[in-house]
């Protein structure tokens, strides 16, 4: 039964979906990771990913376009961003609580609206495999790497997107001075207000789309908060990566890779009970937690509500 | 040379002639910040604006930095009238401003920090190669030698200086405010910064000094203006001007500058430290084996640069930091591992750097900060109820005995000014009658008349025998008040010099890490 695990095809299989599982992480941490990199934490994120989610998929579900329904989700996140925004920069609200605050707004709205547009369970047709010519035919890699939806890969080239933004460019300059020392970039006429809508309502708008990617890239479903919690681990990965993008990969790719292992466990009903299974991505949560973030030091102006003058 | 080009600076940015402030007034909700102050500066000069915490120096200058806008008067740049509503439009106008906290990010580099804001010559990409090179070319200019690449917390304080300088000149400052710079550098970096000022006024650069170091004024302006309470107070040429004359305008009463210091008999030793070592907050070490000893009668001063490992010492020795090694005596006593509360009955007391965080809870009342130490103990509280009414008698006896300004003993702390809340901490603090007084940076951010009265409640616990640990990044202060002199270098004591003996040469160098077998 163990043994059944260490079969090529179920390590193709469980590194395959791994990959996949990582897209939700992704997009939520690398949209998170602006917005604490900038001096913002934003724990409304799952609760921006059920919106998205939701969003998509009615939109998907009533047109029967895909593209439509990545719209809506965009649409979605720029207006729940905006708010994230508004309620911790413009009105400078403690940013834990009202992150919270956006969480319950998002489960609660998504259901809502879900319970009187759709009420029953309905699927949608949604993002399909994309053979990537020539690398897909590689053996094993191509299988784990190359035919995976475009959601997939669009979440794997925000990465290197999202380190070249901070790193190479004026606005990424700008975004790293404003979350380490606001004053000083004040002084120098950046404007911190600015800098942090776009990055919180840049990180509204990536939550958004990968709760789009859960509902119509991977699961094709809605049902009532099926983030179940990912939006969160979503935050604590930007912790557990150092807010680095590349650190965020790392981290995003561990923790799809125990998730996909667990449902393989079930899969394979390998006698650990189903309950562990699914408590694995969680604890790792904890322990990767507590193992890194107290070596690395976070931008210093996280959760620091900025005002002019003394 | 043609008119033209003596119109720019060796920028290559225009001059200002003359920059002029007209009747500006400045009004925060019950505060009468600035009353229609006048107040100009021209191209090769350097005017002083001295006053005391709270005259209005900063609020002015922050006005002609855009960072507030004036509610009344006009501000006037080579006689054509400006608005100024951000720094932005300040830069865009040539003017630059030094501000006394570092305007720096440390996790950046030189570069990055010169950089940030600025448009880049490649569009959205940054382009740090060429600002790199610029910033060579002006440090070659003016004396400012810094690396470009290297992160603002690799240098030291007085590299970060040439830093801001760089950065307002990169952004073509033809005037410079210059808020107190010389407060965190050592007196050699201070004649250094000195001869960078001279070349940029030779240069045909106008410079605002702001600073309440009186005999530094004297030395480098050519004019100067004292603010108190928010007015002009007068302005003259300091070549007319003596430090008798300008502490009175800025205080408004004559003041004793040097102190008389009556002998004093040295008892025992009260407190000893042997061979102390720990570790700074980064887990780095912060002291690297100290040793000395304070006897009663004395005030014995601790110099050095901030940062060379002072909160350090302070916090080992009154507990509230573990030592790594070595041992803290108390009246003979090793209490290395004792906690700061048995610290502090033992007789210790301990006035702490950060009066704000460490030394009051400033949403507490002045009553209740009062009793902070001793609301455990009668006659405070009994069976661990307060006694209310003995708060409050103490509260009344302690705010009349040490002349706190405070509309009553309910008010919440942090409406207090700076002075009277230092007050309140000497009160808690020395009316314990404490054996040993650790006091840290007794009076940081205070006014010329708030620390006076430090100063002297210091030389009374000398004289009434008690011995005095003063960790002081102020020389003046250190050589005004200090029996015997110690300088400490990155955590550890690079020597003693007794107070006859100690001039600011002497000891900058020691602050400056360089003993005194390496001095020629």
């Amino acid at each position: 039964m163990i043994a059944d695990l260490f079969t090529a095809q179920v390590i193709i299989g469980i590194l395959a979906s791994g990959i996949r599982l990582a897209t939700p992480y992704l997009y939520a941490s690398i949209g998170e990771t602006f917005g604490q990199r900038s001096g913002v934490l934003n724990l409304g994120v799952e609760g921006q990913m059920l919106l998205g989610a939701f969003g998509a998929f009615f939109v998907t579900l009533t047109t029967g376009n895909l593209w439509l329904g990545l719209l809506a989700a965009v649409i979605i996140g720029l207006v729940m961003g905006l708010l994230m925004a508004f309620i911790s920069v413009t009105l400078q609200a403690q940013q834990g609580i009202s992150g919270i605050g956006v969480y319950l707004f998002g489960l609660g709205l998504s259901d809502l609206l879900f319970q009187k547009l759709v009420g029953t369970v309905e699927t949608v047709s949604g993002f399909r495999p994309v053979h990537i010519p020539f690398l897909s035919d590689i053996p094993v890699l191509g299988e784990i790497f190359f035919s995976q939806n475009l959601m997939v890969y669009g979440a794997f080239a925000l990465v290197p997107i999202a380190w070249f933004v901070l790193n190479k460019t004026t606005l990424g300059l700008k975004i790293r001075a404003v979350g380490e020392n606001p004053q000083a970039a004040d002084s120098l006429g950046v404007s911190v207000n600015r800098v942090r809508y776009f990055t919180v309502t840049l990180g509204g708008i990536l939550a958004s789309i990968a709760g789009a990617s859960l509902s119509i890239a991977l699961l094709n479903v809605f049902q009532q908060n099926m983030t179940s919690g990912l939006g969160f681990i979503a935050v604590a990965l930007v912790y557990f990566g150092a807010w680095r993008p590349l650190g965020v990969l790392a981290g995003a790719l561990l923790f799809s890779l125990v998730n996909a292992l667990q449902l393989w466990i079930q899969v394979l009903s390998i006698p650990i009970p189903p309950d562990f299974a699914v408590m694995m991505p969680y604890v790792l949560t904890i322990v990767a937690l507590v193992l890194t973030v107290s070596r690395v030091r976070p931008p210093s102006a996280l959760t620091k509500v900025y005002e002019r003058g003394e | 040379m043609s008119e033209t080009q003596s119109e720019l600076l060796p920028t290559g940015h225009r001059r200002i002639h003359k920059m002029e402030m007209h009747g500006i007034t400045k009004r925060f909700p019950g505060v009468l910040a600035n009353d229609k102050v006048d107040f100009d500066v021209s191209s090769g000069e350097v005017h002083a604006l001295l006053g005391e915490n709270g005259a209005g120096k900063s609020t002015l200058m922050k006005i002609l930095y855009g960072l507030y806008s004036q509610n009344e008067g006009d501000i006037w740049l080579n006689d054509e009238k400006v608005s100024i509503h951000s720094p932005g439009d300040a830069m865009r106008l040539g003017i630059g401003m030094i501000h006394q906290h570092f305007m720096l990010v440390d996790s950046l580099t030189v570069a990055e920090n010169v950089a940030l804001g600025l448009e880049s010559s490649r569009g959205f990409l940054t382009d740090l190669d060429v600002v790199s090179e610029r910033i060579l070319e002006l440090g070659e200019i003016y004396g400012l030698q810094v690396e470009p690449d290297a992160y603002i917390w690799q240098l030291s304080v007085g590299q970060q200086q040439r830093v801001e300088i760089i950065k307002a000149l990169y952004r073509g400052a033809a005037l410079l405010i210059l808020d107190e710079p010389t407060a965190v550098l050592t007196p050699q970096e201070v004649d250094e910064f000195f001869v960078t000022m001279r070349q940029m006024v030779s240069d045909g650069h106008a410079l605002i000094f702001i600073s309440h170091k009186l005999h530094e004024v004297i030395d480098i302006c050519d004019r100067v203006t004292v603010l108190r309470d928010g007015r002009v107070e007068g302005s003259r040429s300091t070549k007319d001007a003596t430090k008798g004359i300008l502490a009175e305008m800025m205080v408004g009463r004559e003041l004793g500058l040097e102190k008389d210091k009556p002998d004093v008999a040295l008892g025992d030793v009260q407190l000893q430290v042997e061979n102390l070592k720990a570790l700074s907050n980064r887990e780095t070490p912060a002291l690297r084996g100290v040793d000395f000893e304070v006897y009663s009668g004395e005030i014995l001063g601790l110099a050095g640069v901030s940062g060379n490992g002072q909160r350090e010492l302070a916090e080992v020795i009154t507990g509230l930091r573990p030592a790594t090694d070595g041992k803290v005596f108390l009246k003979g006593q090793d209490v290395s591992q004792a906690s700061p509360g048995q610290i502090m009955e033992s007789g210790m007391a301990y006035i702490p750097e950060e009066r704000m965080r460490d030394g009051m809870i400033k949403e507490f009342s002045v009553a209740e900060n009062l009793i902070l130490r001793e609301h455990h103990q009668q006659p405070f509280s009994q069976s661990g109820f307060l006694n209310l009414k003995t708060v409050s008698t103490n509260a009344d006896t302690l705010i009349e005995s040490y002349n706190v300004k405070t509309p009553s003993q309910e008010t919440p702390v942090k409406s207090l000014s700076g002075g009277n809340i230092q007050k309140l901490v000497l009160a808690r603090e020395l009316s314990r009658q404490p054996d040993v007084l650790i006091a840290s940076q007794p009076t940081r951010g205070l006014d010329i008349g708030a620390t006076e009265y430090v100063h002297e409640r210091l030389l009374e616990q000398r004289e009434a025998g008690r011995a005095t640990l003063l960790i002081s990044e102020d020389l003046d202060e250190i050589m005004a008040l200090a029996d015997r002199i110690i300088v400490i270098f990155e955590g550890s004591i690079m020597g003693e010099v007794p107070r006859a003996e100690a001039t600011a040469e002497k000891l900058g160098l020691l602050m400056a890490g360089i003993a005194e077998g390496e001095q020629h």
